[in-house]
Formats: structure tokens, C-alpha cells, sequence
């Protein structure tokens, strides 16, 4: 698998669509920094789940981030993405500040992020290749039907998944889902990807084969990533950088080998 | 217990806050480029045509059983011939809109109500935003303006059924040709019977397709709340068709008598 997915990294040619991201859509600032985040804090009535966040994402980096449930890192990205506003502090994607963005600033900095949501969240009412069409219609307002289908074709290609394009996703299993997902969060070429637990819920075979396609599709596209997981398997595969989430704050950052060696216990336990 | 009033009235703000948020969102989509047309149609087909069986099999059974209720009445008095013209006028002015704005409510509301409260806990709605498409144009004008446009069809559909109800209903008891029926329930009807009524089924139609919208759209996490975005709907939209039905009765009045 990890072979099959190399190989057609390495063979494929640039489409006109990468080439336009490489030239004219990387928007990002001079420091590198794609996504910088200082002191921020977000409470739910009298639940505060964000106390103090800071990160800094590199262009071209993938940080996981660990923790315990309900610790608020689902909540973090959902806030990067603009489906949350903070309450308190600092988020910048790309140079821009996002909870001072309006309507439609907000939409064209989400054309530089990509989501893969924890149930890949396809369209249960349309068939795969109407969920890989609807972002390019919609967003990119491509009509022309062999444009489309050759950008749809590609994208479930480089998942290994072009065989299932006319089928619904009631049909497909929880790792194709996650597979399709992930063509669809492709498609608009993003700079920036954000996974909401990637391999929750599969079985550990295909949970290495979605670390592993996430690693290949991100040295393919150049994307930088923040990876949202509790699958230590996952997260050896994925990161360059890892962070551990406890009570509301960033409370250790380090490579994987650095903080399997942590004395903390709290951390430790993630590498048992 | 001023706290609890306190608490009960920012909640009932924020709630109507949220609902005009939501409205003018609608408005502002309606107008954007790219409508979705396509999706438009879908919905139309779903709300309308897949509704016809129940609207008219309910349309007929109202006239056919509003005329045998009626017709022994109007017996005794010596009136059976008006009762044609009575069975149009009650159809037409007040029982087919209303009946058929409730039962289009049970059916379109909640199936609206339920599917993008789906879509929600599933969190298919975030991934269209995040995705930079519109949700709200895609989802919620293309539903409501089916329902808008969807509604007045059916009723009018549902009426002249239930006047061929009417008139199977005056035949179970004697020999009343339909040309004789149809003929006499035409004359009793006036243009200010048929427009108000007519008018007052698009409010309809846009309360059920707004409010199984609005339910759905902002249901909560989690998949009870699917079952629960679908009855409020219900609930909510059936209370607004009373309420614009009563405003509207109060404007025709005003207006032509």
C-alpha cells in the first residue's frame, strides 16, 4: 500500500490544478508561520475547555495533537476553521486574523483549508462523485463535465478509491468513507489540511493505511496539518511535531521519540 | 422566581434573534448568485409531487364526508340545493387551505426537520461551510421555496378533489349530475373566496418550509436531537399556520366586507 501510494506520488504528473496552487494560490506569509495561535480561550456557559492555547504551524508540518476526551481539541480546529469563534486571543491562518473576517473573507480563506471530519461526513443524498463535484461547482464554479470528471477521477485515484465514484456512501465501509473524505477535502487543493480523529473507529489495518495516506498525500500536495488523534499508531506515523492537550492548555510539545521518553506520567500514558 | 422570568425571556429573545438572523440569511441567499436550480427541483418533486397521493386522497375524503355531514342538515330545512355551494365555499375558503397546510406540515416539516437535523449531527452542514459552498443556498432556499411555491399547488389540487367529493357524497343518497354540482359550487364562489385563499397557502408554504429549515438547521448534537428538530417542527409550523390563518381571515375581511 505504502509502496502503491509512493509510487504514484512519484509518477504522477503535475495537473494544471497544482500547478495553480504552487504559483498562485500559496498565500503563505513570509515567517512560514500558516497558522499561529496565542492565549486562546472558549467556554461553553460556565465550562471553559480552552484556558491558554499557543501553536505555531509551520508550512509543510504535520502536528498531532493528543489528549484525553473532552479536552477541547476538536474544538480548537473547529475554531481555526471559522465554525466557532473564540472568545479570547489570537488565531491567525495564513496572515489572517479569522474571527475578524466577514462573510466572505471567511469563504475565500476556507478555500486554503481543508477538513476531514471523524465520520468523513459525505453527503448521504448524493453518490461519491456528486460529493467530489460539489466543492468544484460550487466554490471553484467549474461546469464543463470532463474537467470535472477528470479532477473527480484524479482525486479518488491518488486515495485508491476510483471504482467506488458512482457509488452512495451508505454503501462504503467506515475506512473507504474516511478515504472519500479525504478526495473531497483534496479537491479545492488546500494549504492547510485539519483531521478530526482520521482513524477513529477502523481497524487497526486500515487505520496504518490512512496514517500512511495521509503521509503520502501530504508530501504530494505540500500541505501542512493538524491531526486530531488518540491512535498512537497514528500519530507515529503522521507527526513531526506532537502536542499534549490536558485541562484546556498545550502542556508538552516534542517528536514522538522525545515525549515517549517524557518522566511526566500524564504523557506517558499516551505511549504505554 | 424573577430569575427564572429573567432567564425565560432572554432565552425567548434569543430564540427570536435567531430565527430573524436566520430569515434575513434566507433573504440575502435568495438573490445570490449561483441558485441551485437543479436542487430547487429536486425539492419540488419531494415536497410536491411525492405528496400528492396523501393530499388528494384527503382533499376527496373532506368534501365526500364534509357532504354527508352536512347534507341531512340542510334536508331538513329544504336547502340540499345550496349544498353544493356550501360544500365550495367551506372547501375553498378555510378547510382545504387549512387541512391541507396540516397535513403538508406532519409531512413536509418534520421529513425537512429530520433530514438537515441529520445533517447537522452528522456534521454534513459543517463540511459544505468549510468546503467554502453555501449551505444556506444549496439547503434552506431551495427547500423553502419549494415549499412556498409547492403548498398552493397542493391545496388547489386538494380543493377541486374534495368538490368531486362533495358531489359523489350527494350522490349516495339521490341523483345530482356533476355538471348540475360543479355548476352551482361555481356559482357560489366569488374571486374574493378563491384569491385570499389562494394567497394566504403561500404563507403557509413558506412557514412549513422556514421553520423545518430553521429546526433542522440549528438542531443540537447528538441524534436524539433529530428526532426532537422534527417535532418541533411540526409543532412550531402547525401553530404559525393557525396564527397567519386567523391574520389572514382578520385582512379579508377588512379588505372586502
Amino acid at each position: 500500500m505504502e509502496q502503491a501510494l509512493t509510487d504514484k506520488t512519484e509518477q504522477a504528473p503535475a495537473t494544471e490544478v497544482e500547478q495553480e496552487t504552487a504559483s498562485n494560490e500559496d498565500q503563505t506569509p513570509a515567517d512560514g508561520v500558516v497558522i499561529r495561535i496565542e492565549h486562546l480561550k472558549k467556554s461553553f456557559g460556565e465550562n471553559e475547555v480552552l484556558k491558554d492555547i499557543n501553536l505555531e504551524l509551520h508550512k509543510g508540518e504535520n502536528i498531532v495533537v493528543l489528549g484525553r476526551s473532552g479536552q477541547g481539541k476538536s474544538v480548537t480546529i473547529q475554531c481555526i476553521a471559522g465554525l466557532m469563534d473564540p472568545d479570547e486571543g489570537k488565531l491567525e491562518v495564513l496572515g489572517k486574523e479569522i474571527p475578524s473576517l466577514n462573510e466572505d473573507e471567511l469563504k475565500e480563506i476556507r478555500k486554503k483549508i481543508g477538513f476531514l471530519f471523524q465520520s468523513g461526513a459525505l453527503y448521504d443524498s448524493m453518490t461519491v462523485r456528486e460529493n467530489l463535484e460539489f466543492p468544484l461547482t460550487r466554490v471553484l464554479q467549474i461546469t464543463d463535465k470532463e474537467e470535472l470528471t477528470k479532477r473527480v477521477e484524479d482525486a479518488l485515484e491518488s486515495v485508491g478509491l476510483k471504482d467506488a465514484i458512482d457509488k452512495y456512501p451508505s454503501s462504503l465501509s467506515g475506512g473507504m468513507r474516511k478515504r472519500v473524505g479525504l478526495a473531497r477535502t483534496l479537491i479545492l487543493r488546500p494549504q492547510i489540511i485539519l483531521y478530526d480523529e482520521p482513524t477513529t473507529g477502523l481497524d487497526p489495518i486500515t487505520a496504518r493505511e490512512i496514517s500512511e495516506l495521509i503521509v503520502a498525500l501530504q508530501e504530494k500536495y505540500d500541505t501542512s496539518s493538524i491531526i486530531i488523534t488518540h491512535d498512537m499508531p497514528c500519530a507515529r506515523i503522521t507527526a513531526d511535531r506532537i502536542v499534549v492537550m490536558n485541562d484546556g492548555k498545550y502542556i508538552a510539545t516534542g517528536t514522538y521519540d522525545e515525549l515517549a521518553k517524557s518522566p511526566d506520567e500524564l504523557i506517558n500514558n499516551f505511549f504505554k | 422566581m424573577a430569575s427564572a422570568i429573567t432567564s425565560s425571556l432572554n432565552r425567548y429573545m434569543a430564540a427570536v434573534g435567531e430565527q430573524v438572523a436566520f430569515a434575513s440569511k434566507f433573504g440575502r441567499n435568495i438573490f445570490r448568485n449561483g441558485f441551485e436550480w437543479n436542487e430547487f427541483l429536486r425539492q419540488c418533486y419531494i415536497v410536491g409531487v411525492r405528496s400528492i397521493s396523501l393530499v388528494a386522497i384527503s382533499g376527496f375524503i373532506i368534501g365526500f364526508v364534509l357532504t354527508l355531514q352536512t347534507q341531512p342538515t340542510m334536508k331538513q330545512f329544504g336547502a340540499e340545493s345550496f349544498v353544493p355551494g356550501m360544500v365550495a365555499i367551506s372547501i375553498v375558503r378555510e378547510i382545504g387551505p387549512m387541512i391541507i397546510a396540516l397535513i403538508c406540515t406532519g409531512k413536509i416539516a418534520s421529513s425537512i426537520g429530520a433530514e438537515l437535523g441529520s445533517m447537522k449531527v452528522t456534521e454534513q452542514i459543517d463540511a459544505m461551510e468549510v468546503s467554502s459552498a453555501n449551505p444556506v443556498q444549496y439547503l434552506v432556499v431551495t427547500r423553502i421555496l419549494a415549499c412556498t411555491l409547492m403548498v398552493p399547488l397542493l391545496t388547489v389540487m386538494a380543493d377541486a378533489l374534495a368538490l368531486t367529493g362533495g358531489w359523489l357524497g350527494v350522490n349516495l343518497q339521490g341523483h345530482v349530475s356533476a355538471t348540475l354540482f360543479y355548476r352551482k359550487a361555481f356559482a357560489a364562489l366569488e374571486f374574493s373566496d378563491v384569491i385570499p385563499a389562494v394567497i394566504k397557502t403561500f404563507f403557509f408554504g413558506f412557514a412549513i418550509g422556514f421553520v423545518g429549515c430553521y429546526k433542522g438547521y440549528h438542531a443540537a448534537r447528538g441524534t436524539e436531537s433529530v428526532g426532537l428538530a422534527a417535532n418541533s417542527a411540526v409543532v412550531t409550523a402547525s401553530l404559525w399556520i393557525i396564527l397567519l390563518d386567523a391574520i389572514a381571515v382578520q385582512i379579508t375581511n377588512l379588505l372586502y366586507y
